[in-house]
């Protein structure tokens, strides 16, 4: 029998107290039917973070499971550490991305740092080498005075983790916009690789087997860092200042090392990180997932700092830490393995077949739970929403031409904060190291091989936040369709994806409306594409006063490429050859880039997605790119056909003359215009003509736009724009603005 | 016993942090900062009671590993 | 045969890197020695690798060098066994006082990762004799502290020996403050020894060995000491 009260100070549960723990007064009741008594201090501490939004999705667990989740290449899905899809030949790609953003914005360096390290421990502890880091990043506009600030310390923070623990940081995206000033987003994402028959899970199959902490010590980290993940910020945030965690990539290093080392053996049955909610999480899930009982016995958990109670120990959430449950026998030849790589190796308990947690420290039991009460319990909410209001059709002509015509418009945005190169920050990432990558940031997706083989993995991650603010379900399948057109872009088989929800309130219908709406679009899109998503994150509660941020479902896309001689890339390579056209235009320039800043605002739908013809642009494409037909393609996204041509011209330093558009639709409309379903791909006069026709035959618009060749763009009676010229514009902002200049 | 030791960059080597550092005070409104040199501190905790010895050990720990000579000066207080 | 040896300190994170490009240009399989061994087996070139050796805690490869192996690795070197220290490395060479000099952090004070041009300037080495004097090789740099600095006299020194073996420069081979990526002192990318067989660098001749990365020019560095190697074997 549990007798937990008797062995704990006596404390008194005020209301404070449960409000202090993120716990609504009925969620407290619930506790209390389900312990049969007051809960000892540690007890309400394991419950607060385990019922927590970050850990348990209370709110969005309803909505998450009507995602489509398996398919043919799926291994794992939703659920573990990570999710897990099949390359082939014995090999899978591991991944997941997840959200940072409340530690990053009050400690920028730690806070990314901690993200990036934690998302690596969730792929490496399922067996895979993490080979690839991407970053979703959102910061509060350029003129707001922490912007600066913020972007500085999270792109170091994510350099200095990444680059220490060598692998490479390939791609991802960042934005400015005013609705992120007190709510940055860091999303971070990891890709792994394993042979399939060496993939780990977190079950703790078993009883009486030794429960083992590897990794650094624990210090009092980050106390509640899973239920500050969950608040909403006021003003007196900044002051609050909870302990921040730090980052150590240098034994993070060592860890993956060790864990790898060790999983060559046969002495592991089950691993899990020690992520948000630390020890607590993780014991649980590992016994839940088991079905088993576990003792904890806490005077063996190695320790930093002196005087740590039972509850703070539950909760902290130090880093670089591992929880495995190994074969009987084997603890010796595991302990010299983590000795060699001079990390922490602590036998702390043992699996038990009571059904029940307990934790013991100094000769009493500070916490009795029922394990799989405690795993499955949390609170699922069908929160009231409200559907969002449809936004109206801005028609191309409503949108004013540039005053000074194409050219000198297309220079002023490619030199704005929303595309200007991005290139201050991804140099600042080691994204070479580990000697497979095969595409750089800057193009649609990074490409990594997979070691040793010629098989290429394409990963990329997006979202368009302005389209899912004007429709949640159109925006959030036009999420998930760009990162599909990204890997498709470099000739990879779109596979998998993950996604990390980010939003505000959910409590107030109108957000759940956006997140209903969004993993309705995220839903349908991955559906039609067969492109299911296997893992996840949900970041709610993005708000300060009131004011949530923007919707922002980030979407990681992850490709497969059979053979790297055969892929594309965005860069202009030969003179002479046609710029190429794919997809149908309509001039969509609501919700656009050239509309915020012809119109100085944004208004209207988002440009609408047509999943089937996204299908055949798609398979078209890959197609062209496996046949050698071209290797130079992009996708068009923000800011339509013409940035698209632009990038192009730029990464690969040769000009374009483009072809003076004799169709209907208003001409700014067309170069400007955010139609999906498009990429431009560049082939050999020659092949043009073929491209054409097999577009014909599938009945999918295509048109040739321009030709390659020169150092400008050129467009009929107007002054070229000098690539030199172009180049200065789009390169500048960012550095100029870091310096402050 | 405490060693208490305060590595710096020698004079005439470059110092870009400091010079950083002497940058955002001056935007942040601090004016008459002639010239700002960071460096690194460091405590060692020692079991040798005495501190002629444990001023020697120390001393072989700066010039082993804790500085580097080639630019760095160290300073080296012994607390008990 | 050519033996070749690649040094694993905790935190290194480019030795199996190095060790592919040793491996797919010498044509051998290269050995790795972890820097608790007290011995490194024969051998005919040693490569201290990149990467962040201790996590580049107090001083970049302070620790590393004093490591176990470190012992064998400076007695080998000194009798004549060829020692390429490549990024972290490099840092490691210097602290071991194998190398003359200190590399501080980035005059931009911060992480900087992208391809760099070196203009060759001495092809009177174990490492560059495959190279033309005045040739301009493409090679990644990612380094935070690849600042070099040493003393004027230290520098006069390298020089008038023709110890400078790589300057960054612009793609056409001009030596400019623009082409410089880290404030290191006359644009010193690497040295070497004075007996040119122990040879330090900030770039990575390992991530452009082959065309699927991006280019070949790092080859240059091994194929160098590959012919270097079998010629004093034929003596």
């Amino acid at each position: 029998m549990n007798d937990a009260t008797e062995s704990t100070v006596p404390f008194e549960v005020t209301d404070e107290l449960i409000a202090e723990h993120g716990l609504k007064p009925d969620e407290y009741t619930r506790l209390l039917e389900i312990m049969g008594r007051q809960p000892s201090l540690t007890e309400l501490g394991i419950f607060s973070v385990m019922w927590s939004e970050h850990c348990s999705y209370k709110s969005s667990r309803f909505w998450l499971k009507t995602l489509p989740t398996s398919g043919a290449c799926v291994i794992q899905g939703p659920g573990e550490n990570a999710g897990i899809v099949d390359l082939g030949e014995g090999w899978a790609a591991v991944f997941k991305m997840e959200s940072h953003n409340h530690p990053s914005y009050i400690e920028p360096y730690q806070g990314a740092a901690t993200g990036v390290g934690g998302i690596m421990r969730d792929v490496f502890t399922m067996g895979a080498r993490p080979v690839a880091n991407l970053n979703a990043l959102r910061f509060g506009d350029p003129s707001h005075p922490k912007t600066r600030h913020l972007v500085s310390g999270v792109v170091s923070g994510i350099g200095g983790y990444g680059n220490c623990v060598g692998v490479p940081t390939v791609g991802g995206e960042v934005n400015f916009d005013a609705g992120y000033n007190n709510n940055i987003l860091v999303n971070a994402m990891c890709v792994g690789l394993a042979r399939t028959d060496k993939i780990f899970y977190s079950a703790a199959k078993g009883v009486g087997l030794p429960v083992v902490y590897v990794g650094s010590k624990t210090g009092r980290d980050g106390i509640h860092g899973a239920t500050m993940a969950s608040a909403e910020f006021d003003d007196k945030s900044d002051e609050k200042r909870p302990t921040v965690q730090v980052g150590d990539p240098f034994t993070e290093k060592l860890l993956i090392e060790a864990c790898l080392e060790l999983m060559a053996s046969d002495a592991i049955i089950a691993i899990q990180d020690m992520g948000a909610a630390g020890l607590t999480s993780s014991t649980a899930e590992m016994a839940d997932k088991g079905g088993v009982g576990i003792e904890l016995n806490l005077d063996q958990v190695p320790q930093r700092e002196t005087g740590m109670t039972a509850y703070e120990m539950m909760l902290s959430e130090s880093q670089e830490r591992m929880l495995m449950i190994l074969r009987p026998g084997s603890e010796a030849a595991a302990e010299a393995v983590f000795r060699k790589w001079d990390l922490d190796f602590a036998v702390i308990g043992r699996t038990t077949d009571t059904g029940r947690m307990i934790v013991t420290h100094k000769g009493k039991v500070e916490a009795d739970i029922p394990v799989a009460t405690l795993a499955n319990s949390a609170p699922l909410y069908e929160r009231p929403w409200v559907p969002h209001e449809p936004a109206k059709v801005i028609l191309p002509q409503w949108v004013p031409p540039p005053d000074a015509g194409i050219l000198p418009c297309l220079k002023t945005l490619m030199g704005t904060p929303a595309l200007a190169s991005r290139r201050w920050v991804w140099e600042q990432y080691d994204h070479m190291v580990m000697g497979d990558t095969v595409q750089r940031p800057g193009g649609d997706a990074a490409v990594v091989r997979v070691h040793g083989t010629q098989k290429g993995i394409a990963a990329c991650c997006d979202v368009t936040p302005r389209y899912v603010a004007a429709d949640p379900e159109m925006g959030g399948k036009q999420a998930v369709v760009e990162t599909w057109r990204n890997l498709t872009a470099v000739g990879a088989d779109p596979l998998a994806v993950t996604d990390n929800l980010n939003f505000g309130n959910p409590e107030r219908p109108e957000i759940m409306g956006q997140i209903v709406g969004a993993i309705k679009g995220i839903g349908e899109a991955c559906r039609t594409l067969d492109y299911p998503v296997v893992s996840g994150n949900v970041s709610l509660y993005n708000e300060t006063n009131g004011v949530g941020i923007p919707p922002t479902p980030a979407i990681g896309g992850v490709g497969l490429i059979p053979d790297v001689q055969k892929m594309a890339s965005v860069d202009l390579k030969r003179e002479g050859e046609l710029l190429v056209l794919i997809g149908e235009e309509k001039g969509w320039l609501g919700q656009s880039l050239y509309q915020q800043h012809a119109a100085g605002k944004l208004e209207g739908a988002p440009p609408p997605v047509d999943l089937a013809a996204e299908l055949k642009a798609g398979r078209l494409v890959r197609a062209l790119i496996r046949e050698r037909v071209c290797d130079t393609v992009h996708d068009c996204s923000d800011g339509g056909l013409l940035v698209a041509v632009a990038e192009m011209a730029l990464a690969g330093d040769m000009g374009a003359e483009l072809f003076v558009y004799e169709g209907k639709l208003p001409g700014h409309s067309v170069w400007f215009g955010e139609d999906q379903g498009r990429y431009v791909v560049s082939v050999a006069p020659a092949a043009a003509e073929e491209v054409l026709g097999r577009a014909r035959l599938l009945e999918l618009p295509a048109r040739i736009v321009g030709r390659t060749g020169g150092a400008s763009l050129t467009l009929a009676v107007e002054a070229s724009l000098p690539l030199s010229e172009l180049r200065m514009a789009h390169d500048s902002w960012l550095p100029n603005y870091m310096a402050g200049v | 016993m405490k060693a208490r030791i305060k590595i710096t960059l020698k004079n005439g080597v470059l110092d870009p942090q400091g010079k950083a550092i002497e940058h955002a005070l001056s935007s942040l409104g601090f004016s008459g900062v002639n010239e700002v040199r960071q460096g690194k501190y460091i405590e060692v905790d020692l079991a040798d009671g005495d501190a002629a010895n444990a001023r020697e050990t120390v001393e072989k720990m700066c010039k082993d590993l804790l500085a580097n000579t080639v630019i760095e000066n160290y300073d080296i207080e012994i607390a008990s | 045969m050519i033996r070749s040896a690649v040094i694993v300190f905790p935190g290194s994170n480019c030795d199996r890197d190095v060790k592919v490009a040793l491996e797919a240009i010498t044509g051998f399989p290269a050995r790795m020695v972890w820097h608790g061994e007290s011995e490194i087996p024969a051998c005919d070139l040693i490569v201290l690798p990149g990467g962040f050796s201790y996590g580049d805690y107090l001083r970049c490869g302070a620790m590393a060098a004093h490591s176990p192996i470190m012992r064998d690795v400076v007695a080998k070197a000194k009798a004549g066994t060829p020692l390429l220290g490549i990024c972290n490395g490099f840092q490691i060479l210097l602290e071991t006082g194998l190398l003359p000099g200190a590399l501080m952090r980035n005059a931009s004070l911060r992480f900087i990762c992208r391809d760099a041009f070196l203009r060759c300037e001495t092809k009177d080495t174990f490492f560059t004799r495959c190279n033309r004097v005045g040739e301009v090789l493409r090679m990644p740099v990612a380094h935070h502290d690849g600042n070099y600095f040493a003393d004027e006299d230290t520098l006069d020194r390298l020089e008038e020996d023709g110890r400078v073996v790589f300057r960054y420069c612009d793609a056409d081979g001009a030596v400019t403050e623009a082409a410089n990526p880290n404030g290191s002192q006359r644009n010193i990318a690497g040295i070497t020894d004075s007996t040119g067989r122990i040879l330090g660098l900030m770039p990575h001749p390992e991530r452009l060995f082959e065309p699927q990365l991006g280019g070949t020019d790092g080859r240059r560095i091994f194929e160098s000491a590959v012919v270097s190697i079998a010629e004093a074997m034929v003596g």
